[in-house]
């Protein structure tokens, strides 16, 4: 920012959006957002390894208070599971919806950091430049945990009910066993196998992406002068705590859907 | 909204803590909830049938006592009944004692008045030989009238 010689709303704006990339090798595709990957494999190393360490001494005795915060949120999450998946929860599904809602937590927080602040820090501190620090305002860290979570319900609903069992399923749901319907289920299914990734992720996306701009539009306010600044900053304290609970709350969509999907790749119809 | 290799690489850290956490993360932590929810579920449990025990041993004493009530009553009772019987036994074996005692007491009185009589009778009979014998000194030969005195002293008696 500092090395920008005029300041207007579209470069301020433009600005925080850009990412730091790294040119991986020919083509369009062969680009990594460097900021977005370490940003959150930081943020998922941090916050697991945190619960890892606690986990490591977990007592079944009287626990700690950090234990204690740790199996709040782990009987939380397991209860959920519970209610949706009827499977062997333990073995996969439950520690995934652990992982994708801490790390989807993680990431959808740092949201709320000062956008300026931690700019000018990365900026003075690190050298970084265009380092994006909220890697779910990125459309590649959604897709890429929708994706994989697409492809884990392909992968059992072959394994749980064959692959016969799967085509059957394609055929003959959700509007019977006639073959004159058969084409329109198929339809059907094609059509909630591509949504379903697609609104996955892209809910994520939108709301941190949209609270992103909107901080962004707020911190214009500090170019009108003192009182626009104070203004701002109200207004931005105010969507900041509002947006504690989204941020929570699309994090923890986000791992219900996954459960959800797990679970109906599980369940024959 | 350029998809590029960024989504690959998220994708693989995303396999990667799902990895850690399906390994290293959950399964201690489940074993340490399962293994407290079943000490408290014991603990209970035991306290459960703890209180269940003393509730069993309340009825079971006050069960004791009542019958224990009823027995003391029973034996109250009897012993009462035992007692008036033994007073009336002994008040008649004392009656029959004592009506016993009289009887020989008026046998033996009787004895005597017999035995005071006979020698009363002897004396008078001895008393009125003598006399007669004094006033007939001289008529009267003791040999010659013996069957005489013997007659008389035979209506004495």
């Amino acid at each position: 920012m500092a090395s920008e010689t005029e300041l207007t709303p579209s470069s301020y704006i433009g600005h925080h959006l850009t990412y730091l990339t790294k040119q991986v090798g020919e083509g369009s595709f062969w680009v990594l957002h460097v900021d977005t990957l370490v940003t959150s494999v930081i943020l998922g190393v941090l916050s697991l390894g945190f619960i890892w360490l606690v986990v490591r001494k977990a007592t079944s005795g009287v626990p700690s208070k950090t234990q204690a915060f740790i199996e709040l949120a782990v009987d939380f999450i397991d209860k959920e599971v519970k209610n949706i998946f009827h499977g062997d929860r333990h073995a996969l599904v439950a520690p995934m919806a652990l992982t994708v809602f801490v790390w989807v937590l993680m990431m959808n927080t740092m949201d709320i950091l000062p956008i300026d602040i931690t700019a000018k820090i990365l900026e003075n501190a690190f050298g970084l430049h265009n380092w994006k620090i909220v890697p779910t305002t990125d459309i590649n860290t959604t897709f890429a945990l929708a994706l994989s979570i697409w492809f884990l319900m392909l992968f059992y609903n072959v394994k749980v009910k064959g692959l016969g069992g799967w085509l059957h399923e394609l055929f003959c749901t959700p509007f019977g066993k006639s073959p004159l319907v058969w084409i329109l289920n198929l339809l059907f299914n094609f059509i909630e196998y591509v949504s379903k990734p697609l609104s996955h992720s892209l809910r994520l996306f939108g709301n941190i992406y949209a609270g992103e701009v909107i901080f962004l539009l707020l911190g214009m306010w500090a170019a009108t002068g003192i009182s626009g600044t104070i203004f701002g900053a109200i207004l931005g304290a105010g969507w900041a705590i509002f947006h504690i609970l989204v941020v929570t709350l699309q994090a923890f969509i986000f791992m219900m859907l996954t459960v959800v999907y797990m679970s109906m790749a599980h369940e024959s119809h | 909204m350029n998809i590029n290799f960024t989504l690959i690489s998220q994708a693989i850290a995303f396999s990667v803590f799902i990895w850690f956490t399906v390994k290293f993360v959950w399964p201690p932590l489940l074993r340490a909830i399962e293994e407290r929810q079943k000490t408290i579920a014991d603990g209970l449990a035991a306290g459960e049938r703890g209180r269940h025990e003393l509730e069993l041993a309340s009825q079971r004493s006050s069960d004791v006592l009542k019958e224990a009530k009823q027995r003391a009553t029973e034996i109250i009772l009897q012993a009462e009944k035992r007692a008036s019987e033994i007073v009336e036994e002994a008040k008649k074996t004392a009656k029959e004692e004592g009506d016993r005692i009289v009887a020989g007491a008026k046998a033996d009185i009787e004895h005597e008045v017999f035995s005071a009589k006979e020698s009363l009778r002897q004396h008078v009979a001895d008393l009125a030989v003598a006399g007669a014998a004094k006033i007939l000194r001289r008529e009267v030969d003791a040999k010659a009238h013996a069957d005489l005195l013997a007659a008389i002293q035979e209506d004495l008696k």
